[in-house]
């Protein structure tokens, strides 16, 4: 039930106008001799997200805006940004929000150490049932008759 | 029952629940903005809807930020195929003509849209009273964290973004952002050429 109503929720459209995703991407416009920009373009632009997608990079959607901040991501390198400085332009236009890795820091650090506490702890726990479980109860046996 | 297991169950559950609860009360839609409080970003936009007098400017003016300063700037992104924008677009024309004698610019900035369907959604709407100007390849939209229309922004006299709207800007938001923000505009010093 939970899960349900958390994926209505999830799909909620707000009520205004998003990006229109079905427009014509535009043609590619690389060629072999600005090939390694395309590939660092790539790189940067598969670390941010999409603001009008779910859960996509503005490297993998086809929506007029996340073309747009690609061709942002590729001026700037051009210009001579490092791909840090550039994500830290868009972080500073969208928030944290905008980094599909949230950065390891501050309350970020939950988000990667919390699920291997769990699965460690999870584990642990499944260990100290089982061996309760399969150790004999002093003064009972599983023989019957006896 | 077994208080001590009843116990550790509710204890370990106590968080998800938390985490659910606190998930439930947020729209996963909405994109928190850090640009309240900070400074406009710049731009330097060309007018192709001039607006009605005495807002209006000429077709191909180019409207900057710095020549802003001073005054209480409403910027809204709009576009001709954006629902939402009909919803609030009388309200920004009439608080436009409203404050004409006050020292507050309205900017509308045609976001993903093409001038022509802009013009002609203009007119279907019965005409706007401010200019609006064009956003070459969405700059100036990714530029103030724009992901979606209508968004709006309200920028004090020092050009420092007060407040940003998302969704259709009802008329009493408005009017009290601006009333709030004009005492200010009116004792500030005229821009100086070099600002922002």
């Amino acid at each position: 039930m939970v899960a349900i109503v958390a994926a209505a929720l999830c799909v909620a459209w707000p009520a205004r106008a998003q990006d229109v995703e079905t427009r014509a991407r535009p043609s590619v416009t690389a060629t072999p001799a600005d090939s390694a920009l395309e590939a660092r373009t790539t790189a940067v632009a598969a670390t941010l997200r999409c603001p009008v997608c779910q859960g996509e990079s503005i490297q993998d959607s086809p929506s007029e805006l996340a073309q747009q901040m690609r061709s942002v991501v590729r001026d700037r390198l051009r210009a001579g940004d490092s791909p840090d400085e550039i994500k830290a332009y868009f972080v500073s236009r969208y928030g944290e929000w905008i980094l599909l890795e949230p950065a390891v820091k501050g309350l970020n650090i939950l988000l990667y150490v919390l699920p291997v506490l769990l699965v460690v702890g999870g584990l642990a726990l499944v260990v100290v049932l089982v061996r309760r479980w399969t150790t004999p109860v002093e003064g009972m046996t599983d023989r019957p008759g006896t | 029952m077994n208080w001590k297991r009843a116990t550790l169950a509710m204890l370990a559950a106590a968080p998800v629940i938390a985490l659910f609860a606190y998930g439930f009360t947020r729209d996963p839609a909405v994109i928190p903005s850090p640009l309240p409080g900070h400074d406009a970003p710049a731009f330097a936009l060309s007018v192709f809807a001039s607006g009605e007098p005495p807002l209006a400017r000429q077709v191909g003016d180019t409207v900057r930020l710095r020549e802003l300063a001073g005054k209480v700037a409403v910027v809204n992104f709009w576009a001709s195929w954006c629902l939402a924008c009909r919803d609030e677009h009388v309200t920004l024309s009439e608080t436009a003509r409203r404050y004409a004698d006050q020292p507050i610019q309205f900017l509308g900035v045609l976001y993903n849209d093409r001038p022509a369907a802009g013009i002609r959604w203009i007119a279907d709407m019965g005409g706007q009273s401010y200019p609006s100007v064009t956003d070459d390849r969405s700059r100036t939209a990714i530029d103030y964290g724009l992901y979606g229309v209508p968004e709006t922004f309200i920028l004090d006299a020092t050009g420092r973004i007060a407040y940003k709207h998302l969704g259709p800007i009802p008329e009493s938001v408005l009017v009290q952002w601006i009333d709030s923000l004009l005492p200010k505009a009116k004792t500030t010093d005229p821009p100086r050429p070099s600002a922002r």
